[in-house]
């Protein structure tokens, strides 16, 4: 292995541990929901900083790499590395965000037994791991898989929002805990959004083709001046 | 505190080696401040105005009144006419070899050997060629088609002497042009061709003017060669006395060298004519010194103006 | 006279002997090569070159030493010519007309091809007489012409405010950088339709590199322009087309873009990404 595919993959290895923290932090925040343990919460924020960390050593990591001009794939893996250190930094401030949102619920007797939200947070971290997996492998087949199952989370995301506004109409006392559930399921899906971002990165990684918003619009133009 | 780049040892090789080459060098300029002197000494007081420009038609063994501007006439005259001859030659062939021919033909290879092996030839070999080729055949060839009634072309002359000293230096030439034609940077030749410069454009633009002063030194070398040469012009035009100079072509002619070897052997009194010899010596040296002066001068100016353009 | 069919994709990734020539746009290619193999002696040199050079673009050719770029790009002036045991089959056609033919005046073809060596190669004359040389060469005598001529293509070659003070100097007083623009305002002077470069700034510091690409983009706008780099930076910032040459044959040819962010072929891509060999 010459030099630089040994610090290639130093890239590689820092961008899986920090996928491994992020998940993790994800599960922890929400395992601070569900068994109100305000010790976890801040187990999560511990997560964060070091996902915070990590991002600023792949940055680093990625100019020390993009000094030496690489090209094609090594061009491509650089570009991907630190837009997915961004993503995977975003998840763990998702995670902080909930983990805060779970100390504020836990001060209020619980609402109901949080099912949908389990459920959620499985299905992203499922999707990051997926993501993370075909990074590694290159198996293009299964990052795309992952671009449609952030519709069924932000579906869930929706039928959450639907049951905790009825809740809402029923007592205004449940409004705090309500708006709180909510911005945790928002956060969950959130996530589902950076995991599918990795998902299209992964794509560009190994086939070179960009799969994001594909509807071409023309950016050549500024926009017109509003009419007042 | 230890150093650790302190001097410990002395290399004594390199010691004795630039001791050695400078040692050798030092010999060399030694004999020839010998020589220069030895020749000075002796010769020197023969040298006059009248020595150097007066004729022969007074005795030439008599100290008093011998002179050698005959000779010198001669000497430059078929040094002059040989270069003639041998630098045109020279160059082309050394063009033919280095820009036209494929180098690796047997025609090409041919032509270097016997270049090459005409310069092992000895020069006393060139004086019976002249005589067999240029006086006999060419000569004699002219005569008879000429139809005329005394041999006019086919005996001695200033000519046939140049031609043959030019064919004995022809090597040199060649060698020293196809020296300076290879040091031309092939890129030059490129840069011109690419331009749309056809073969003879660019040889007669960029490679020639570029390989004049290697020319030159060609040049120098074959005059230097060629102005001591005895043995060539013996058989093929120089005469051992002549009352004038020579006229044309076809006239014989005194030469200085071929007197030097006149006087050494054929003199009355050998003790007697010896400031004669040395005189004559010492003129041709200046000669020779003279011609390669000039030609050196002509050579630096030319380099200046190829570095410095305009 | 029979041409190559005209490339009827617009985005052919490679080029197989005997195919169509590859090519990147829909236009008709300036330079078209179709199946064009060079020998010297017995080796084969190059192995069944297809390919289409677009007019007014910058065309690359990259490839590990020995893989036939250079020998290629001589092709198209007919340098190749100078060597001795070289063959040429197939064709070669510069704007639809066989470069190899019978009756081609090689002379008329190195006047509408013009090369920038790898070594800057001034002659040792004046700056002056160095880009009037090719005008002369064609029978150009009028001192007006010719000083307008010399101007246009130093300030085309961006030498101009440079040298104008000491047009009479001899060229071999410039530094490397400003000889090498020497040499390409010389080579328009003639005013080519193609230039041809080979390494023309392997032997150059940065900043005099830095000028030569810039004017290279800037001669786009008038000349088709092939350039042979071992740099494949240099190759990323001034070319439009790429070619990936190895071992005589044409690997893989498409967009400069294409070739080093994705390309086709593995080969391509371990060269571009320095896992050669």
């Amino acid at each position: 292995m010459t030099h630089f595919e040994t610090s290639i993959d130093g890239l590689r290895q820092r961008l899986l541990t920090m996928a491994s923290y992020a998940a993790q932090s994800i599960r922890t925040a929400v395992r601070a929901v569900v068994e109100r343990d305000d010790e976890l919460g801040r187990k999560v924020e511990e997560d964060d900083s070091l996902l915070d960390e990590l991002e600023k050593v792949i940055d680093e990591l990625a100019i020390q790499l993009l000094l030496r001009a690489p090209l094609a794939r090594d061009l491509r893996l650089i570009m991907v590395a630190t837009k997915v250190s961004h993503d995977l930094e975003r998840v763990g401030d998702e995670a902080t965000a909930i983990a805060r949102r779970a100390q504020d619920l836990n001060r209020e007797p619980q609402l109901k037994a949080p099912i949908e939200l389990p459920r959620m947070a499985s299905m992203v971290t499922e999707m990051l791991a997926e993501s993370l997996d075909a990074f590694i492998t290159g198996d293009c087949t299964r990052a795309r898989a992952i671009i449609p199952r952030d519709k069924q989370v932000d579906a869930l995301n929706k039928q959450l929002h639907r049951e905790l506004t009825a809740l809402i109409v029923q007592s205004p006392d449940n409004t705090n805990r309500c708006l709180n559930l909510m911005a945790i399921s928002k956060r969950l899906e959130r996530v589902g959004d950076h995991a599918k971002n990795i998902a299209e990165e992964v794509v560009y990684l190994h086939e070179a083709t960009d799969i994001r918003h594909t509807q071409r619009v023309s950016i050549d133009t500024p926009p017109a001046a509003p009419t007042s | 505190m230890t150093r650790r780049f302190a001097k410990t040892r002395t290399d004594v090789a390199a010691l004795f080696f630039t001791g050695l080459t400078g040692f050798s060098t030092l010999l060399i300029l030694a004999l020839l401040a010998v020589i220069l002197t030895y020749l000075a000494w002796l010769g020197g007081g023969q040298i006059s105005w009248r020595f150097i420009f007066g004729g022969t038609d007074a005795d030439m063994f008599d100290t008093e009144k011998a002179g050698v501007f005959p000779m010198l006439i001669g000497t430059a005259a078929r040094v002059f006419l040989m270069t003639l001859f041998v630098i045109p030659v020279g160059v082309i062939t050394a063009l033919y070899l280095t820009e036209y021919a494929n180098p690796t033909s047997l025609l090409t290879r041919v032509i270097r050997s016997a270049v090459n092996n005409l310069a092992g030839v000895p020069s006393i070999v060139f004086g019976l060629f002249g005589v067999g080729f240029f006086i006999s055949f060419i000569g004699g060839s002219l005569d008879s088609l000429t139809a005329s009634p005394e041999p006019r072309w086919g005996k001695p002359a200033l000519l046939w002497a140049s031609l043959t000293l030019a064919v004995m230096t022809l090597p040199v030439v060649i060698v020293a042009t196809e020296e300076a034609l290879k040091s031309i940077a092939p890129g030059l030749r490129e840069a011109s061709l690419a331009l749309g410069a056809t073969r003879l454009e660019t040889v007669l633009r960029i490679v020639l003017p570029n390989a004049l002063p290697g020319i030159l030194t060609g040049g120098i070398l074959a005059v230097s060669r060629a102005a001591g040469e005895v043995a060539p012009i013996l058989f093929t035009g120089a005469a051992y006395y002549l009352k004038d100079t020579p006229h044309s072509l076809t006239d014989q002619f005194m030469d200085l060298a071929y007197h030097v070897y006149v006087l050494s052997t054929q003199s009355p009194n050998v003790e007697q004519t010896r400031p004669i010899l040395f005189g004559t010596v010492v003129v041709l040296l200046c000669l020779t010194f003279l011609l390669n002066l000039v030609a050196v001068l002509i050579r630096a100016r030319i380099r200046r103006r190829l570095r410095s353009a305009h | 006279m029979s041409l190559p069919p005209a490339p009827s994709s617009t985005r052919s990734t490679s080029a197989q002997p005997g195919s169509a020539p590859a090519t990147s746009a829909g236009l008709a290619p300036l330079i078209v090569t179709h199946n064009l193999e060079l020998f010297y002696g017995k080796t084969r040199a190059l192995k069944g070159i297809s390919m289409g050079i677009q007019e007014r673009l910058v065309t690359a050719f990259i490839g590990p030493s020995g893989c036939g770029k250079s020998t290629l790009l001589r092709c198209f002036n007919r340098m190749n010519d100078l060597i001795d045991h070289v063959r040429i089959t197939g064709q070669c056609h510069i704007g639809g007309e066989e470069i190899y033919g019978r009756d081609v005046d090689v002379i008329e073809l190195r006047k509408r091809v013009g090369m920038v060596f790898q070594k800057s190669n001034p002659f040792p004359k004046s700056i002056y007489e160095n880009v009037a040389y090719g005008l002369r060469l064609h029978g150009t005598r009028d001192r007006k012409t010719l000083d307008e001529v010399v101007e246009r293509s130093l300030r085309g070659a961006a030498l101009w405010d440079e040298v104008k003070d000491r047009l009479h100097q001899s060229a071999l007083g410039l530094s490397g950088g400003q000889q090498q623009r020497l040499c390409i305002a010389r080579a328009i002077a003639i005013r080519p339709e193609i230039i041809l470069m080979d390494e023309p700034a392997s032997a150059l510091d940065p900043i005099a590199t830095t000028k030569i690409e810039e004017l290279i983009l800037d001669l786009k706008k008038e000349f088709t322009i092939v350039i042979v780099t071992h740099n494949m930076q240099q190759a990323t910032r001034i070319s439009d087309q790429t070619a990936f040459f190895y071992l005589g044959e044409l690997i893989e040819y498409d967009a400069t873009v294409k070739i080093f962010t994705n390309p086709a072929k593995k080969q391509t891509e371990d060269y571009v990404t320095g896992r050669f060999g």
